[in-house]
């Protein structure tokens, strides 16, 4: 659900931007608290997978496809400071380098996928997974909190597309809940199987997550 | 060497093979655009130019093989720019955390 130059007008870009550059600003300092040598490699790595994921879509329904988004994966192993960070960096790769996602854009991508997504991510899995317990408990709970990333980032998107008066939200918020809706299964499942396929090659064995008060 | 970095071949692995076999159906953005619409608003010339637009290395006959390129790229590139971050916020801090 990248945006491209084009779909949002200059009060919503300039205003997303700023959100987004304050919750960047605010991810820093936190991460600037836990971050420790150990992790810096686990950063680049996670954000390097995300990237590739990112690249292969998944077909849904209808001709449409879908891909993965990252935010609970990097939240759940990482935690949602780190994750920030790495989504962003994502998502300015893809920008920059592969015109994926306008640079007008950029602040609203960000504020979606990396800030939103995350914090949604995070909040989910934090609530669900004090719930939920056991193995089967802490799958359910990152199947639903990366479910839920996707479609409040895809949810936000529709609402700066209505504030730049490029389509009404009633409008766009049904097509935009119904395939997000399912682009957030797919996004499940590979989430849920990463994790537990790379927890065991040394990504869950420090104290990785303990800043995000997860696991 | 650690265990972490086959995670990171994982990430080549994913760029370079499966990549060129993703699905080119639009997602879900561009299908709500496009059954709505206002895709068209997005098709002006993009505001700045990237090296390698839309995933396909320049200078690649091959489609698969320039996607593939693209993602490898891409994969290195991403973990080289967080990695820098990475290391630039942790050094900054790494006065006052390490008692050792």
């Amino acid at each position: 659900m990248h945006i491209p130059d084009g779909f949002l007008d200059a009060k919503t870009w300039i205003s997303t931007a700023a959100l987004s550059a304050g919750a960047l600003g605010y991810s820093i300092k936190k991460s600037r608290e836990e971050l420790d040598e150990r992790q810096v490699p686990r950063l680049g790595i996670m954000a390097a997978f995300i990237f590739a994921a990112q690249m292969v879509n998944f077909p849904i329904a209808g001709g449409t496809s879908g891909h993965l988004l990252g935010a609970a994966l990097a939240t759940v192993l990482l935690g949602p400071w780190n994750a920030c960070l790495i989504i962003t960096t994502v998502l300015v790769v893809q920008c920059l380098g592969f015109q994926d996602g306008g640079i007008t854009a950029l602040g609203g991508n960000i504020f979606n996928m990396a800030v939103a997504g995350v914090l949604t991510a995070f909040l989910v899995f934090k609530i669900l997974s004090a719930v939920l317990k056991g193995a089967a408990g802490r799958s359910v709970s990152i199947f639903l909190a990366a479910w839920a990333s996707v479609f409040a980032a895809s949810a936000l998107a529709t609402a700066e597309l209505a504030f730049s008066g490029t389509v009404p939200f009633s409008v766009a918020f049904p097509a935009m809940a119904g395939w997000h809706a399912l682009i957030g299964i797919g996004e499940g499942v590979i989430t849920v199987v990463v994790v537990n396929f790379i927890s065991r090659l040394g990504f869950a064995d420090s104290k990785a997550d303990a800043g995000a008060g997860v696991n | 060497m650690k265990n972490i970095y086959k995670v990171l071949l994982l990430a080549l692995i994913v760029a370079a093979v499966l990549s060129p076999l993703a699905s080119s159906s639009p997602d879900g953005l561009e299908r709500v655009a496009e059954d709505l619409g206002f895709l068209e608003k997005g098709e002006g010339a993009p505001v700045i130019k990237s090296p390698v637009p839309d995933y396909v290395f320049p200078g690649i006959e091959n489609e698969a093989a320039a996607t593939a390129a693209a993602g490898v790229a891409g994969t290195l590139a991403t973990f080289g720019a967080m990695y820098l971050l990475a290391k630039s916020v942790k050094r900054k801090n790494a006065g006052e955390i390490k008692g050792k």
